[in-house]
C-alpha cells in the first residue's frame, strides 16, 4: 500500500473576483522511503497541493474534492483533532522562507520542544534532549550553546537546518519540503539537500520535494511530477523523465536549465507568462505558449496518457509519437551542441 | 558589541532626550503665554492701583525679559523643587498638581485598563471570525465610538445611567486610599464607584479605535509564515493563539497604547473630567489657559512631560519584554 495516495484532487478558491481553481484533479501516489519531486512555475499548484493534504488550507476560501489517503486513512474531511495528530507527528512539513517560518519572538529551544510536546506525553527535560539530539543531527554546530538562541540569531542556511530538525524531531513517514532551498544561497542548498538526503537515508523518510529547481530533482527524487496550470502535465521516474521527456513543457524547463555537462550556446526560455487560474485558457494550460500548438490543443484538454516506452511514464499532449520523438530529437541536438559557443 | 556598554550608550540617549523634550515643552509652553495676551497682575490685583501692580510686577519677575523668567523657573525647580505659586490664589503649584495628578491618573489608568478589556477580546475574535456577528457590532462601535465626541458621550452617560436610572454618580472625586477626618468620601469602593461614568466615557472612546488595531495586528500575524509553521507541527487552535500570535501582535499595541495614555488621554481628559466635575490635571488646564494663569499651566506641562519620558520607558521595557530582537540588538 502506498504511503501517500492523491486521487482527484481538485482545491478551488474563492476569492472576490470569482473562483480561482489552483489544483484540477491531481492523482498521484508515494510509497515509504521514496522520493517524489513536484516541479512548476510559480501558481502551478504544487504548493496548493500540499498544503491542501495538510489540511493547512483555509475552508473558510477554499473548496476541495477528491482523496488523500495517508497510510491507508482518509484525511479530506477528516476531523481536526485527526489531522492535528497527523500534521508534525506523521507528516513533517519545511517551508521556502526559513527567515520567516520560525516564530521571532520564541527560542528554538521552545519551538523544536513544542513540536515534541504537542504529540508525546514527555517532560519537558525530556522533550529537550530530544531537541538537542535532533539539533546534532541536522549539524548544528555547538547545539548545546545555541539551543536557547532566538531564530534572528542563526544564518538562513541554519534556521532551514533548525525547521528540518523541527519537521523530523518526531520522526515523521513522510517530509513535504516546499522549495526548502529557494531562498537559500548556493552552496547552502547544496548542504541542506545533501543533510536531506542523508536523513532519508538514515530514517527511510518518504519526502515530496516541491520545487521550480529541476537540477533540485535530478538530485534527490525518484520520481517526478511536473505541475502547470493546477494539474500534474507529466510523470516519470527520474532518469526516464530527463532521458526522454514527452511533451513541450518539459522540453521548455529542461531547455532552461544550466547544466555542467553541456555547453549550451543560450539558455532558453519558455515565453509567455504562467496561465490565469481564474480564466485559465481552453484546451491544454500550456497551449498559448507553446510553439507546436494546433486546432486540438485549444479545443481540448489532453489526457494523461502513458509513453509508448513505458506504462509508468505519463505525459499531456495533443501531438502524435512520431511528432513528439523528432521534435524532442532535434531539441536534444540543439541543447548540446557546442557550435558556435567559442565565448 | 559589547552588551553592558550598548545598555549604558542607551541610558544615556533616553536621558538625554528626556532632559530635551523637558526644556523644549516647558520653554514652547513660557513662548505661548507672551505671544497670548494675558494680564497677570490684573488676575491677581483686579483693576488694581499702578504702586501695587508694579510691586507685583516686580515679585512675579514679570519686569525681566522671558528668558530671564524661564531661566527662574528652571532654577526654582533645580534649588526649591518648587513650580512656582499660581497666579490666582497664590497656591503652590506643586501641591495643588500633587492633589490634582491622582484624580487624571486614576481617570486615564482606570480608563485604559476598561478599553483594553474590551478590545483585546472583542479584536481577537473579530479576527478569528471576521464578518461574524461579533465583528459586524465591532464595526458599528468603532464608528460610534470614533464619530463620538467626549463631551457628548460623557453627558449622554451622565444623563441616562446617573440622571434617569440612578445606577451611578454623575459627578465629584473620592480618594482612592481611605482618609479620616472631614473629608466625605473616600476608599477604593467608592473610588471605583464614582469614576464608572468617565472610565466608561473613556473606554468607548478609545476601545473602538483599539478593537480594529488588535483585529487588524491579529490577523495579520495570523497570516505569518511561523503560524502555519505552528499548524505543520500540529498545534491546536488555543497553543496557536497563545504562543504563537498573542505576543506578536501585542507589539503594535504597547507603541499606540504608549503614546494615547499621554497625548489623547490628556486631550480627553480635560472634557470628560469638566463634564464630570473631577477636579484634575485636565480640568485644570483648560482653565489655566483660559485666564492666563501660567505657573499652572507650565507645571501641569511639566507633569505631562514626565509622564511621557516614564511611559515612553515603560513602552521601552515592555517592548524589549515582547521582542528579543529588540533586547539583543540595541
Amino acid at each position: 500500500m502506498a504511503l501517500l495516495e492523491v486521487t482527484d484532487l481538485v482545491t478551488r478558491f474563492r476569492t472576490d473576483d470569482g473562483i480561482v481553481q489552483a489544483v484540477s484533479g491531481v492523482s498521484f501516489s508515494l510509497d515509504r522511503g521514496q522520493t517524489l519531486g513536484v516541479v512548476g512555475e510559480s501558481g502551478s499548484g504544487k504548493s496548493v497541493t500540499f498544503l491542501t493534504v495538510m489540511g493547512l488550507v483555509d475552508p473558510r476560501h477554499a473548496d476541495v474534492t477528491g482523496s488523500v489517503r495517508f497510510d491507508g486513512n482518509e484525511l479530506l474531511g477528516a476531523s481536526f483533532s485527526t489531522l492535528r495528530k497527523i500534521r508534525g507527528q506523521r507528516i513533517g512539513m519545511i517551508f521556502q522562507d526559513p527567515m520567516t517560518s520560525l516564530n521571532p519572538v520564541k527560542r528554538i529551544g521552545w519551538q523544536l520542544e513544542e513540536a515534541v510536546l504537542i504529540h508525546n506525553d514527555v517532560s519537558r527535560s525530556e522533550a529537550r534532549r530530544r531537541s538537542l539530539e535532533v539539533l546534532d543531527e541536522v549539524e548544528i554546530p555547538r547545539a548545546d550553546a545555541r539551543i536557547d538562541d532566538y531564530p534572528h540569531q542563526f544564518s538562513g542556511g541554519m534556521r532551514q537546518r533548525v525547521m528540518i530538525a523541527m519537521a523530523l524531531i518526531n520522526q515523521p513517514d513522510l517530509l513535504i519540503a516546499d522549495e526548502p532551498t529557494t531562498a537559500l544561497d548556493v552552496t547552502t542548498q547544496a548542504q541542506i539537500l545533501r543533510l536531506m538526503k542523508k536523513l532519508q537515508d538514515e530514517h527511510g523518510t518518504a519526502i515530496v520535494m516541491i520545487t521550480h529547481d529541476l537540477g533540485v530533482v535530478a538530485e534527490l527524487a525518484d520520481d517526478a511530477a511536473v505541475m502547470y496550470g493546477g494539474r500534474i502535465v507529466e510523470e516519470a521516474k527520474v532518469q526516464d523523465l530527463f532521458a526522454q521527456p514527452e511533451m513541450p513543457y518539459t522540453w521548455g524547463l529542461l531547455g532552461s536549465l544550466p547544466r555542467a555537462d553541456i555547453t549550451a550556446a543560450r539558455l532558453e526560455q519558455i515565453p509567455g507568462q504562467p496561465p490565469s487560474l481564474l480564466r485559465p485558457p481552453n484546451g491544454c494550460a500550456f497551449n498559448p505558449r507553446c510553439a507546436y500548438a494546433f486546432d486540438r490543443c485549444r479545443a481540448e484538454l489532453p489526457e494523461l496518457r502513458p509513453s509508448p516506452t513505458s506504462g509508468e511514464h505519463r505525459f499531456r499532449c495533443h501531438l502524435d509519437d512520431a511528432d513528439r520523438l523528432r521534435i524532442w530529437t532535434a531539441k536534444k541536438a540543439e541543447l548540446t551542441s557546442t557550435e558556435g559557443t567559442a565565448a | 558589541m559589547d552588551e553592558g556598554f550598548a545598555l549604558t550608550r542607551f541610558v544615556l540617549r533616553r536621558t538625554f532626550w528626556a532632559f530635551f523634550l523637558f526644556i523644549v515643552a516647558t520653554f514652547v509652553t513660557y513662548v505661548i503665554f507672551y505671544v497670548v495676551p494675558a494680564n497677570p497682575v490684573s488676575l491677581i490685583n483686579g483693576a488694581g492701583g499702578t504702586t501695587a501692580g508694579q510691586h507685583l510686577r516686580t515679585t512675579l519677575h514679570l519686569d525681566v525679559p522671558v528668558f530671564q523668567q524661564y531661566w527662574i523657573f528652571v532654577w526654582n525647580i533645580v534649588r526649591h523643587g518648587s513650580l512656582g505659586y499660581s497666579f490666582l490664589d497664590g497656591s503652590s503649584v506643586r501641591s495643588v498638581l500633587g492633589r490634582e495628578a491622582p484624580i487624571t491618573g486614576s481617570l486615564i489608568l482606570g480608563g485604559a485598563v476598561l478599553w483594553l478589556l474590551l478590545a483585546i477580546p472583542i479584536g481577537i475574535i473579530s479576527a478569528i471570525r471576521p464578518r461574524s456577528l461579533v465583528d459586524r457590532f465591532g464595526m458599528i462601535f468603532v464608528l460610534i465610538g470614533v464619530s463620538a465626541p467626549a463631551v457628548w458621550l460623557g453627558l449622554i452617560l451622565a444623563y441616562s445611567f446617573g440622571f434617569k436610572l440612578g445606577w451611578t454618580p454623575i459627578a465629584d472625586y473620592c480618594n482612592f486610599f481611605p482618609t479620616h477626618g472631614l473629608t466625605l468620601c473616600s476608599g477604593p469602593a467608592r473610588w471605583a464607584y464614582h469614576l464608572v461614568l468617565p472610565w466608561t466615557t473613556f473606554a468607548l472612546l478609545f476601545a473602538a479605535i483599539y478593537t480594529r488595531m488588535i483585529r487588524a495586528s491579529v490577523m495579520e500575524t495570523l497570516s505569518e509564515d511561523y503560524v502555519r509553521t505552528a499548524k505543520a507541527k500540529g498545534a491546536g487552535s488555543m497553543r496557536l493563539l497563545v504562543h504563537h500570535v498573542l505576543r506578536n501582535s501585542m507589539l503594535p499595541v504597547v507603541t499606540l497604547l504608549g503614546l494615547d495614555l499621554v497625548a489623547l488621554g490628556i486631550t480627553n481628559a480635560v472634557w470628560t473630567e469638566t463634564v464630570f466635575n473631577l477636579h484634575g490635571l485636565g480640568s485644570e488646564i483648560g482653565y489655566a489657559a483660559r485666564v492666563g494663569n501660567l505657573p499652572m499651566a507650565v507645571g501641569i506641562v511639566v507633569v505631562v512631560t514626565i509622564a511621557v519620558i516614564v511611559l515612553n520607558f515603560i513602552v521601552d521595557v515592555l517592548y524589549a519584554f515582547l521582542d528579543p530582537r529588540i533586547r539583543l540588538s540595541t
